[in-house]
Order: C-alpha cells, then structure tokens, then sequence
C-alpha cells in the first residue's frame, strides 16, 4: 500500500502518530467480515469481571479517562456564555486540593465538543490551553442535510477554528448495502477536513446489526477517518460494550493489515465511573496500551465527568463525596 | 508506583479478593476435619494436608476414611434410604430449594474457600462454579417435585457411591448429589484428596438445610478410600468422574456386582475454526475452552483445528490474545488463569510438554509467573500431526494443540479420530455448515459459536472412552432411578440332548451365519445339530468363532450409512420386515414350536409382528428436545444411535427375543451384531431369509449363532463396538462387564434375571434410550 504519511502533532505534544491515509475500498476485506453477537456479547459481558482496578490505581485511570473526555453540550439552548462555562472547567476538571492529594499536575480534558456556531466562544475561551474544539458537523444529527452543503458546512467548521470533526454518515448507504456510496462521502468529509481530525459517527444504533457496525467500521476507515465514534447520543441507543467490542476490533484489524492506528469514541450513555474503567480496560485488552491515551480515545460524554469527581474525593477522603461540592461544567 | 506514575504506564495493580471469612471457618474448625456420616461429624482422625497450591501452604487436615468409615457410611446410606424415597416429591424439593438458597447465602464463603484449596482463578469459582452449583440444586428440587406426576414408572436406585474430582470440585458435587438425593437416593461421596473442603463445607450446609441424616455422607480421602467405596457390596450404584484410566479399573471392579454405573471421564475435545467464523471471537472462545480453570477441564477445547485459508491470521491473532492473559495469584479478581491443583499436576503438564514438543512448534504466553506455587503458562503447539501423542493424549493442562485442515469433511474426519469423546466447538457463521457438522462429530455435547457451556436442563457427558452416562436434564435421571420392571430369576435354559435313537429328515438343512447382508459358512468350519424335545433332527447350526465375530463387527461398521438414514425409511423397512414375517407366520410357529417342544409359536411370532410394529412407529417418534437453557439460544438434545450394538439375545424366545433387542437397535439407526438364542437357534437363522426380502441393507443386521459364554469375551471386548446388551440365559453379564472396560463401551446386562418378553415390560422406552445417545448441541443465536 502506498500512502503519504503525514505526521500531524496532536494537542499533546509528546505523542505523534501518523495519521491514517486511507486505502482504497477493499470490498472483499468488507464483505470478509464477521461479528457474532452472542460471541461478543458474552466476551463484553465478563470484561468488568475479568479486570477490576482497585485504589490507587482506579484513582489514575479515572485520571486518564478525564484526560479523555470530549466534554460536550449538544443542546438547542447551548449560548456562548453556557459554551464558556463548559470550556472552563475543560480546563479546571478537578479541584486542585484534590489532584494536590493524588500527587498529579493539572489536567485537562481530551477536548470541548460543540455545534458549529458556538465554535468561536469556545476557541477564545480556551485559547492557550492546546485543548482542542470539536464541532459536530454534517447535518448533525440525521445526515439528511443537502449534501453538498454537509460538505461545506465541515470547511466552514474549520475555519472557524474547530481542529477536530465529528461527521456523522448517511446511516442509509449503510442499511441498502451502498458501501461505494458510504465510502467516496467519507472520502469527501475527509478531504474536507484539512488538517482537522475526522471522526466518523456511525449511529450504531440505527445501523441494525454488529456486522453492519464492524463493515461501516471499516469503510469509513479505508476512506481515511482518524477516528470511529459510535454515537450522537441522540439516538435511542447509544454506546454499548458489544458495539465497542466490534468496532475496536475493526480497528485492530485495521491496524494489523494497514500499520495505522485509528481512534475510538464510544459516546452517549456512558455516565459512571466504573463504566469509563470497563471501557478502558476494554480497550487495553483488545488493543493496548497504545491506544490509552487521548490522541486514539475519547468518551463523549457530559455527565461521567461529574461521577469521576466525586470517585476521586471518595478516593482522597475515604468518605463519599456529593456533587455539589465540586465545581459545574 | 505513585498515582501519576500509574497514570502513565495505566498498569492493572492488584484486585485482591479478601481470605479473611474462609480463615475464620478453619480455625473454628480447628483446621482439622472430620467425616460427615449419619448426620453427625467423627472426630478427625489420621489425617492429611490439603494445600493453596498457589502458595503451597497447609489449609487445613483431613481425615483418611478407611474400610471402617465407608461401611458406616454405607450403613447410614442405607438405613435413610427407603424414608427419603418414601417422602413426597414435594417434601424432597422443599429440601432442595433449602440448598440452593444456602448456597447463594453462602455464595462467596464457598467461592473463596474453592479458589483457596483449588487454585481457579476467584472470578471463575465466584461467577461460574458457584452459581452453577445453586442453578443444579433448584432446577432438581423441580425434579423432585414433579417426580411423582412425571416419573411414576421409575424409582431411585437405593444408595448411590459418588466419586468426584478435583478440578470442579463443588460443582461435580452439586452434578452428582442433586439429582441422586432428588430421586430419593442416598450417597456417600468422596471429594477428590486435594480438594475436599468446599464438599466438608456442604455438609454443614446439608445441616442447615434439614437433610435427614444419612441422606448425603461425604467422606474424604485418597483412591484407596474411593476403591473401597466401589468395592462395597451394599452400594447400588457408582457414579464417578474423573480420569479414563481409573474409570476403566472401576468398570472392571464393579463387572457382575449389579451395580449400575456412569463414568464421566477425559476429554481430548476438538475445537474447529471455519474460514468463515468470526476469528476473533473464536480466539475468545479458546480462552474459555483451554485456559478455563488453567485447562484442567475435562471437556476442554484442547485440540484446535483451523481451516487452511485462515490458520495463519487466525494463529497470529490467538498468539497476540495470549499475551494477554494474566497468570497469578487466583485471589486477584483480574487474573485469567490460577494455580494448577498440586504439584505432581504441574510435573505432569510439563514433562508432557517437554516430551512432546518436538512434534510441533510450542508458543508460551509471555506471562510473568509467580515465584512459587504450581503455574505454568498458557502454551500453543502448532504444526502437530494428529499421529503426535499430544494430539492424542490429554494434557490436562493449559495447552493446546493444533492442527489444520482442507475441507468440512477432512475436520470431521479429524475431529473424529481420537479414542474420546466428550465435547466438539466450532465455529463458522454457516447455518448449513453448523448444523450439517454437529450430528457428525462424535461427542456428547456439542458448541456452536461458544465453549463451555454448562447448564442443569442440558445434559453432559461422553461417548467413547470419555465414558457413559449424562448429567443434567431429564436425561440425567436415568443415572438416578431405575425402571418398575418386574424381574425374575433367569432359568437356564439346556438345548434338547441328542437322542439315542435319531430321526432323521431326508434333506439336511444347515443354518449358516448371516454376515454383512450375506450367508457366511462359520470360520472354523464347525456345526451342531439341533434336536427338538422328541428326538428329531431339526437342521445344523454354525458355531461362530471369533474370527465370525470379526467380520460381523467389520460389516456392522461398515453399514454406518445406516444411521444417516430417515426415522421413515426405517420405519418403512421395519413395517416391511413386519409384513414378510406375517406372511410367513405359520411355518416361524411351527419351527419355535419343534424347537422348543412348545405350543406357543402362533403367539410368539404375533408378539414378533407386533413387536417390529412398535419400532417401527417408534422409529421416527423418539423425539429429542430443545432445552430451556439460560442463555439466548437454544440447547438441542439429539437422540443419536449408539452405534454398533452386539447383543446376545434371551434364550426362552428363539424369535421374539431376537426382534426384541434387534427392532429397537435398528429402529434409532444402530447397526447390530445379535447373537441367536443358544438353545433354539433356528428360529433366527430362519430369520435371515426375511432380512433380504425385506430391504434390509447388507451389515446392519448380522446374526450369529453358537456359544454364548465362548462369544462374549471376543464381543464384548471388541474395540470397534459401542455397546453390548446382554441378555442371554448364560451366566455372562459379569465378563461382559469386565471385558467391556477395553474400550468403555456401553452394557447392559440382564445380571441373571429375566423379564416377560410377551408382555409390555418387554419394548418400549427403556429400549430405546439403551439405544440411544443424548447429543446435546448448543446454538446461541442473535444477529
């Protein structure tokens, strides 16, 4: 396979990563595909059982899954000064006393995530900071805006400043087989993106079976997305363990055939802090500890942040913690 | 490490699960154990260690039961037996329900204490074993209590001697004591030596459950204890798991004692990987099938085979997931494989290892193992021959071994070629292929798309040498209770002598032996003749040889496509054989009458008729079952044939007897190697004359005719037979038993009784699970 690798600094410098070109649609690799739901859900059903991280090493790892976090507000209310608010405590995710007491520096989340227009409040409130702006894009959430429009709804996105993509696909290229069609928009999106990270939504659960979600999976990575990411969170299933098995498991293969590390993004529904523990410890399992880091996963989630807090006092104090104690997103 | 070192190197730390309660049980116990029998404890007395084979330190004494202890078991055994029988289904299940409940009360003391005195990983004692132990215990209350509507032709054995292993050893507890005390049994179980605590830990349970003493006596000790226990006269029956080899000597100990018997032993189990599976899910299922319970699993998936097109991704794969399997201290909630039970287990594994390496290439899972205690790391062998001796001999181990293969056809062939026959995976995403390979494994339990799984509605348990018997389901009650037949004492049965006077028919008539759809002259080239009562010479009969036994078997085998064939196309050709003998129902009247000096021929050969009638309708109706199982899916209890049955027919019923054992064996697709009643063999070589007008294919009925005592050893010690009934009038089921252990072929033996073979007690359902193998295939389904 030939391809440019274009070495592309994420917001945390010490960790660069070639960015995946793309490939051109391999149809008997897709075809090829396989996803047994009961195999898979059993295997997604024992991971909490199989991996439980205790103390001082749960404290660390729901560290890092902050560090992961694409904080998000998706709403039809969303004002800049709401949009504010959120980019502040992106920057300020937990109490200082408390990182003070675990013996960790300041950290921050993986990035902001918001609708195009609030792109700009949320670029100049965190300006300094390396923590990058997200914005949904492409007709968020259905995909049934004008195309070309979706397209350039991306470039409008990156230029005002967003430096990460969520695009959602046409869920119905999916669902009649159209995987030339699901692969060239894709293809599209990308090359609209620039320099900006694309992250595919697949709205898996609209998308009817696991094998549709490991095929989209697929596609979506052959036409060159840095990340696949399951939901909006406005579908009426969001991100579930067997979906995330399936699609890291894609992304495994991916890696495997290709050598390009693709990024995961289960979002919507993910809300507790031992949820975000079985989630990494998933993806530790099936695809390293490379991938345990912000530049190849993120949650997109806006409540899990607040449990994670109150896990953290709890771990500090020895007393459970309220959440009216801890400052609001 | 600190928290921010951590949060960079995001390693797993440890999950400790907490001895403190298990501790605080021994030391009330004074660390010293007693027997449970009758009820109450005995003090302890000569006794021996039992160790955490992870750290090699001493848990607790045990008590070595001698000859004295068993037969005081025995004697509380019985003494309770015919009360607990006698109590309703309902009161036996109120007592059940009460051990279920007292396990999950109770659920983590016994998980905990499992893991200490076995080594399993505590996620595998605490989320399968245990659970499963409570899931037995309720779904047999039921049985108890639907055993008055539901069961009302069969009754408990008596006391039942239970012997079980250490690999699963509350759960081979709960699999041998809950349908046994179900059923109104009593037992007297023997934990295996290493691990007896959670079976001491019961008994306390049993207790507080308000089981009547002498109802279940658990005795601890070593092989000779449990060779006492199959030994002792006053034991009904013997139920054991564990190796193949020990089963063998009990099958030979217990030949002619009466005792019934189910053997649940090793396993050498293919597990198939079609190109077309899900590979990485099938790489998880091995994870299940060989580093389960550190491999010691005797149905474990421990032989892989690949498909040619994928075998080399597929290997990659399962190596890469290898490295990630964590080996250590089984009390850590987050490691995947434990301790193996005791030291001599881990020289075993690992000379078996060593010696037989070089027959392919070995790959080790670069975990990092304990200083001490018994582990050894996750080990794949690939390139083996199916001619390496790992690829044949269990390693009972975490190691597997591998090989590939071109084509469904050439999987079944080598999934098939081993002397087990426990347990068979596979994989593939094709409905066809699934359900097409599944029948033509040869196992008793079969895995679609999954391994290991267990459940009390699904019956388990092998063919082959893994053993007979299942456990679990209504098939499982069979191990349990006994049918209401009336029995008596076997008369035996002289042929007429010689007279001093002959008479003498002008035409000779000599019976000749009927082997593979053809009449075969006897090997050695003798005959007798066959006199009636008053001194007439009714024809010659060959005396069969051991060579004559030879070919019959070779030609039984040969007819396998037999059992391929429609439940209607048997019934068809078993309503035909109906049809012919009426037809020449007079002339079969007057040969049983001249042979047997009787006038009971007419009604002989109308039972005859009417006995190939019933088969013949029984032939497409002996229904198999979709089980309830726990899980979304489906688990299918197949009736399968046994395969080739040598049966020595009764000798008061020259005709009836034959169809009697011969109808119900062809009718579920067994082919039959049936040996004429001795005294009056006429009849059934008359017999062979139907068989080819009747569209019987050639090698699925052979009929020899000669000595019964000097046919049996060389029958019932055929290493390419299944099963051998034996219900002659010669004084053979012992030899049968015993020469039987060769191959641990299936037996069922008449132990010197006779039945009425006129009346109903002669047909029907026990006939036909003698006939018969539960298969159960699992599918879980969803998309």
């Amino acid at each position: 396979m030939q391809a440019e690798k274009t070495m592309t600094p994420t917001h945390l410098p010490e960790v660069v990563e070639p960015r995946n070109p793309g490939l051109p649609l391999d149809m008997d690799w897709v075809r090829a595909v396989q996803a047994n739901t009961s195999a898979i859900e059993r295997r997604a059903g024992t991971i909490a059982a199989r991996r439980s991280v205790k103390k001082d090493y749960q404290a660390a790892w729901l560290l890092k899954a902050i560090t992961m976090i694409d904080l998000t507000t998706l709403a039809g209310d969303d004002t800049e000064n709401r949009v504010r608010r959120l980019c502040a405590k992106a920057k300020h995710p937990v109490r200082g006393d408390l990182l003070a007491a675990l013996g960790v520096e300041d950290i921050t989340t993986g990035a902001v995530c918001v609708y195009h227009d609030m792109i700009p409040a949320a670029v100049d409130a965190l300006k300094g900071t390396g923590i990058p702006v997200a914005a949904v894009s492409t007709g968020f959430p259905a995909g049934l805006s004008p195309y070309h429009l979706r397209v350039a709804e991306i470039g409008e996105s990156v230029k005002a400043g967003a430096r990460e993509i969520d695009i959602v696909i046409s869920r119905r290229h999916v669902l009649t087989g159209n995987w030339q069609a699901l692969y060239d928009e894709m293809r599209e999106f990308r090359a609209a993106c620039g320099e900006a990270h694309v992250k595919a939504i697949l709205a898996t659960g609209e998308l009817g079976t696991l094998r549709n979600v490991a095929r989209a999976s697929l596609v979506c990575m052959m036409a060159g997305a840095d990340f696949i990411k399951t939901s909006t969170g406005k579908e009426s299933v969001n991100a579930t363990l067997p979906v995330t098995l399936t699609m890291i498991r894609a992304i495994r293969d991916f890696f495997e055939r290709t050598g390009y590390r693709v990024g995961y993004k289960p979002a919507g529904g993910i809300s507790k802090a031992k949820d975000a523990l079985t989630y990494l410890a998933l993806i530790k399992e099936e695809l390293g500890d490379n991938w345990l880091s912000p530049h190849l996963f993120r949650f997109g989630a806006s409540s899990l942040l607040g449990d994670i807090e109150r896990q953290l006092e709890h771990h500090v104090t020895g007393h459970y913690s309220a959440g009216y104690r801890h400052g609001m997103g | 490490m600190t928290i921010k070192e951590i949060f960079d190197t995001m390693d797993y730390g440890t999950a400790p699960e907490s001895a403190k309660e298990v501790e605080a049980w021994l030391d009330d116990h004074d660390r010293a154990f007693g027997l449970f029998i009758g009820g109450t404890w005995t003090k302890p007395n000569e006794t021996f260690a039992t160790r955490n084979p992870a750290t090699g330190q001493d848990l607790a004494q045990i008590t070595q039961a001698g000859g004295d202890d068993v037969d005081a078991a025995v004697r509380a055994a019985r003494k309770a037996q015919s009360g607990w029988a006698k109590q309703s289904g309902h009161a036996r299940a109120r007592v059940l329900y009460a051990i279920a409940r007292l396990v999950q009360k109770h659920a983590r003391l016994f998980a905990v204490l499992e893991t200490l005195d076995n080594g399993k990983p505590i996620r595998e004692s605490r989320d399968i074993d245990i659970p499963l132990v409570a899931r037995h215990f309720y779904y047999h209350a039921g049985m108890a209590q639907l055993q008055d509507a539901e069961l009302s032709d069969r009754e408990a054995l008596g006391v039942a001697g239970q012997i079980i292993p250490w690999n699963f050893p509350l759960l081979m507890l709960a699999w041998k004591v809950a349908p046994a005390i179900a059923m109104g049994n009593t037992v007297v179980l023997k934990p295996a030596e290493y691990t007896s605590l959670t079976a001491l830990l019961f008994a306390q349970i049993c207790e507080e459950a308000g089981v009547p003493a002498g109802v279940v006596n658990i005795i601890t000790g070593d092989g000779q204890t449990g060779a006492a226990i199959t030994a002792h006269e006053d034991i009904d029956k013997i139920a054991f798991t564990g190796s193949t080899e020990v089963g063998r000597i009990i099958r030979q100990t217990t030949a002619g004692t009466g005792k019934t018997l189910t053997l649940e032993l090793g396993g050498k189990s293919p597990y198939i990987v079609f190109d077309d599976a899900d590979l990485d899910s099938a790489v998880e299922g091995l994870v299940d099938a060989i580093w389960f319970n550190q491999g010691q699993v005797c149905c474990a998936g421990s032989r892989l085979l690949v498909h040619e097109p994928v075998a080399e991704r597929f290997y990659a794969k399962l190596k890469s997931r290898m490295a990630k399997l964590r080996v250590g201290d089984p009390m850590d909630k987050s490691i995947d494989v434990g301790a193996l039970v005791d030291p001599v287990q881990l020289e075993t594994v690992s000379s078996m290892v060593e010696s037989g390496a070089e027959d392919g290439e070995v790959y080790q899972a670069p975990a990092t193992l304990p200083d001490q205690g018994c582990f050894y790391p996750p080990t794949l062998i690939t390139g083996m021959a199916p001619a390496a001796r790992l690829m044949q001999e269990e390693i009972f181990g975490p190691v597997l071994v591998s090989t590939t293969f071109r084509t469904p056809s050439e999987a079944v062939e080598l999934a098939n070629n081993t002397r087990y026959g426990l347990a068979a995976t596979l994989w593939t995403e094709n409905v066809n292929l699934a359900l097409d390979v599944a029948p033509k494994l040869v196992s008793g339990v079969v895995w679609v798309n999954g391994t290991n799984m267990f459940d009390a509605a699904a019956g388990f348990g092998g063919v082959r040498e893994s053993g007979f018997g299942r456990e679990g389901g209504w098939e499982g009650l069979l191990a349990y209770t006994k049918p209401r037949t009336k029995l008596s004492t076997l008369k035996p049965i002289a042929a007429y002598p010689a007279p001093k006077d002959a008479k003498v028919d002008a035409l000779d008539r000599t019976a000749k032996l009927y082997v593979g759809g053809k009449q075969a002259r006897p090997d050695g080239g003798y005959s007798a003749p066959v006199w009636s009562r008053s001194g007439k010479l009714l024809g010659h009969t060959s005396l069969a040889n051991r060579k004559d036994v030879r070919n019959a078997v070779e030609a039984a085998a040969g007819a396998a496509a037999w059992s391929s064939t429609t439940g209607h196309l048997r019934a068809q050709i078993l309503y035909y054989l109906g049809e012919n003998l009426s037809a020449r129902a007079g002339e079969f009247a007057q040969r049983i009458d001249d042979l047997t000096g009787g006038k009971s021929g007419t009604k002989e050969v109308e039972r005859s008729v009417d006995r190939l009638f019933t088969y013949a309708a029984w032939a497409d109706k002996y229904d198999g079952a979709a089980k309830p199982v726990p899980m979304r899916g489906v688990a299918l209890a197949m009736n399968e044939p046994v395969g080739v049955i040598g049966a020595f027919c009764p000798d008061e019923y020259p005709l009836l007897g034959l169809i009697s054992l011969v109808a119900p064996a062809i009718a579920m697709g067994n082919r039959v190697v049936a040996v004429a009643s001795e005294p009056f063999p006429l009849a059934a070589t008359d017999f062979y004359q139907v068989l080819e007008t009747s569209d019987v294919p050639g090698g699925v009925i052979n009929i020899l005719t000669g000595s019964h005592t000097e046919l049996a050893p060389t029958l019932a010690g055929h290493l390419n037979l299944d099963a051998v009934w034996a219900q002659s009038g010669a004084d053979i089921s012992a030899l049968v038993e015993y020469e039987s252990a060769g191959n641990l072929k299936r037996t069922w033996v008449n132990n010197a009784k006779s039945r009425d073979w006129m009346g109903p007690e002669g047909e029907g359902r026990e006939f036909l699970a003698h006939a018969t193998e539960v298969k159960t295939v699992w599918v879980p389904y969803g998309e």
